[in-house]
């Protein structure tokens, strides 16, 4: 492998939707690289379900031949050879699309043969998909037999059998146990290595723990996109919660230099703030040596996704609001 | 590709317990109105042989056979297309065959023989049952295939109508009910219209009579398969609008 860019996978330029007189999506763009993991956030409704439909052909795009509207997967003009493209991509919808009376392995074979897999490497393929997804035991099973989770995960093994370039995730982990979510989260992080993977989600701790990069969406607009470890210090303070068994009076806390606002949460605890270029830890806990402040804890403060994710979405709404 | 989903259709109706009951169901009626028909022949076939000019046995348990295939048909297909296209949209099973490299043309067609075929193997027990009588005497053979090729061409006939009326709902139900509906509002214009009215060149049953009587019409077979292809391509462009509307 050489050290150069991975080349692009994916890209769509201004993709439009409307579904009657509402639109519901608003000029977005995206470009993906092989090996790159891509989380779509939003709440519902913001028309992440919309975009990847979009991105997967199930849906057009308004007005595509306007406005340098596109979608290239691998370098093919999705619009304009849509067979070609589509072959290239790995799609598992909100409601994983099962045939619920037949057996899994039966599913699978279709499924990798009708994205135009030759029958010779459907074996190994099916295998490969059933180990990566957990579904060694239940191979002869009948689809609606299974319970959820197996279906969810059955719905996985069909978007990777036939080793796609693009993945595209609607909501890959609803509906799964905890175990299972964290062994869906690090098959996720091992496709990412070789494809590029998108997934929609509106669970933080989802794009946390798999995504490379973020793409924040709210009514059918991208407002925020960056790596997620960006996204965690978006908008973060810099600080940090020290509990003291005896402590001085709170002027002495604010009176260290470097330290801008301290602010007393219990009779023991304080939150302590201070400017992202100076850190005081330093002559805060010489300090609490000398004088026997008796410190026992001290926690850096660490903006959650969570709160990054409200941030920025209610940023939006204010500014949008102040437009309108 | 259309071969694969024409197997995947099949595969499925065969692992529906409904498919199987039907199968016996119908083979039970047909060998029943075989045998009565049967019946009936040796009962007059004293006078018959008095005529000079006596119908076979080919005319008189055959034909009619057949006629009665094409009437049941028409119940028949509207149970079995409802499913192709509404089922899939309503299980959400449709995005799998949208977001493959596939084009409208080839999941239209792929359903359609599919499910062609399975019409077939379900009608099979008609010809075998009437060659048995081949072990007592003997048959047109003209008037049989004729019978047989009229009764492929309306069976696909329908299923073109079956599956276009399938793709405009997200309800099987209503798909069967809306079939079955225009099938015989069809037949309704066929036997309800005057003698020499128009109305009847627009039923698919008035055009089987002349397959059904030994007579093959080019223009006959001509209006089924123009039947056929404007509901076959109006199911393609239905399935591409499902992309333009959602």
């Amino acid at each position: 492998m050489s050290n150069a860019t991975p080349e692009i996978t994916l890209s769509a330029r201004n993709l439009k939707r409307r579904f009657g007189n509402f639109q519901v999506i608003h000029d977005v763009s995206l470009e993906l690289r092989r090996g790159e993991v891509l989380g779509l956030l939003g709440h519902n409704g913001a028309g992440k379900t919309t975009t990847l439909q979009m991105l997967t052909g199930c849906l057009l795009p308004d007005d595509a031949e306007q406005n340098g509207c596109g979608i290239d997967i691998c370098g093919i003009n999705l619009l304009h050879h849509p067979v070609q493209a589509k072959a290239h991509i790995g799609y598992l919808p909100e409601n994983p699309p099962l045939y619920r009376e037949l057996g899994v392995d039966d599913y699978l074979i279709f499924a990798a043969r009708l994205r135009g897999m030759k029958s010779a490497a459907v074996a190994e393929a099916l295998a490969l998909a059933k180990q990566r997804c957990g579904l060694e035991d239940v191979g002869k099973r009948i689809i609606g037999t299974l319970s959820k989770g197996y279906q969810q995960r059955i719905g996985i093994a069909q978007a990777i059998i036939h080793r796609p370039a693009v993945i595209v995730l609607d909501e890959p982990t609803v509906g799964l146990d905890p175990t299972q979510i964290r062994e869906i989260r690090s098959l996720i992080r091992e496709l990412g290595d070789t494809h590029s993977v998108i997934l929609s989600t509106h669970l933080l701790s989802e794009v946390e723990s798999v995504c490379d990069r973020v793409e924040i969406m709210q009514h059918g607009k991208l407002i925020y996109g960056d790596t997620s470890a960006h996204m965690q210090q978006h908008g973060s303070v810099s600080g940090f919660i020290i509990v003291l068994g005896n402590p001085p009076p709170l002027s002495v806390l604010a009176g260290i230099t470097g330290i801008s606002h301290v602010e007393q949460i219990s009779a023991t605890q304080f939150r302590v703030l201070h400017t992202p270029d100076s850190n005081p830890k330093g002559t805060l806990l010489s300090m609490a040596e000398q004088q026997g402040w008796q410190l026992e804890q001290l926690t850096p403060l660490q903006a959650t996704l969570e709160e990054v994710f409200v941030k920025i979405t209610d940023a939006e709404k204010a500014t949008s609001g102040a437009i309108k | 590709m259309i071969r694969l989903l024409a197997l995947r259709e099949l595969r499925s109706l065969f692992a529906m317990p409904s498919t199987w009951f039907v199968f016996a169901v119908l083979q039970f009626i047909l060998a029943w109105f075989f045998l009565a028909r049967l019946e009936a022949f040796l009962e007059i076939q004293p006078q018959l042989a008095q005529l000079a000019n006596p119908p076979g046995v080919t005319s008189t348990v055959a034909a009619p056979m057949f006629n009665t295939v094409a009437l049941l048909l028409m119940m028949l297909v509207p149970i079995f297309t409802m499913r192709l296209i509404a089922e899939e949209r309503r299980n959400q099973t449709l995005v799998l065959l949208l977001s493959a490299p596939l084009s409208g043309r080839h999941i239209v067609l792929g359903k359609f023989l599919g499910l062609l075929i399975f019409l077939i193997v379900l009608m099979t027990g008609v010809p075998l049952m009437l060659y048995t009588l081949v072990l007592g005497t003997s048959l047109d053979h003209g008037l049989m295939l004729s019978n047989l090729l009229g009764l492929l061409l309306l069976t696909s006939s329908y299923v073109a109508l079956g599956l276009y009326i399938s793709a405009l709902t997200t309800q099987p139900i209503i798909a069967a009910i809306g079939a079955l509906a225009v099938l015989l509002g069809l037949w309704l214009a066929d036997i309800g219209a005057a003698e020499d009215s128009p109305w009847h060149s627009i039923s698919p049953l008035s055009h089987f009579q002349n397959f059904n009587n030994g007579l093959l019409d080019s223009s006959d077979a001509a209006f089924f398969v123009l039947f056929t292809a404007v509901f076959l391509i109006l199911t393609i462009k239905r399935l591409h609008n499902n992309r333009v509307y959602g």
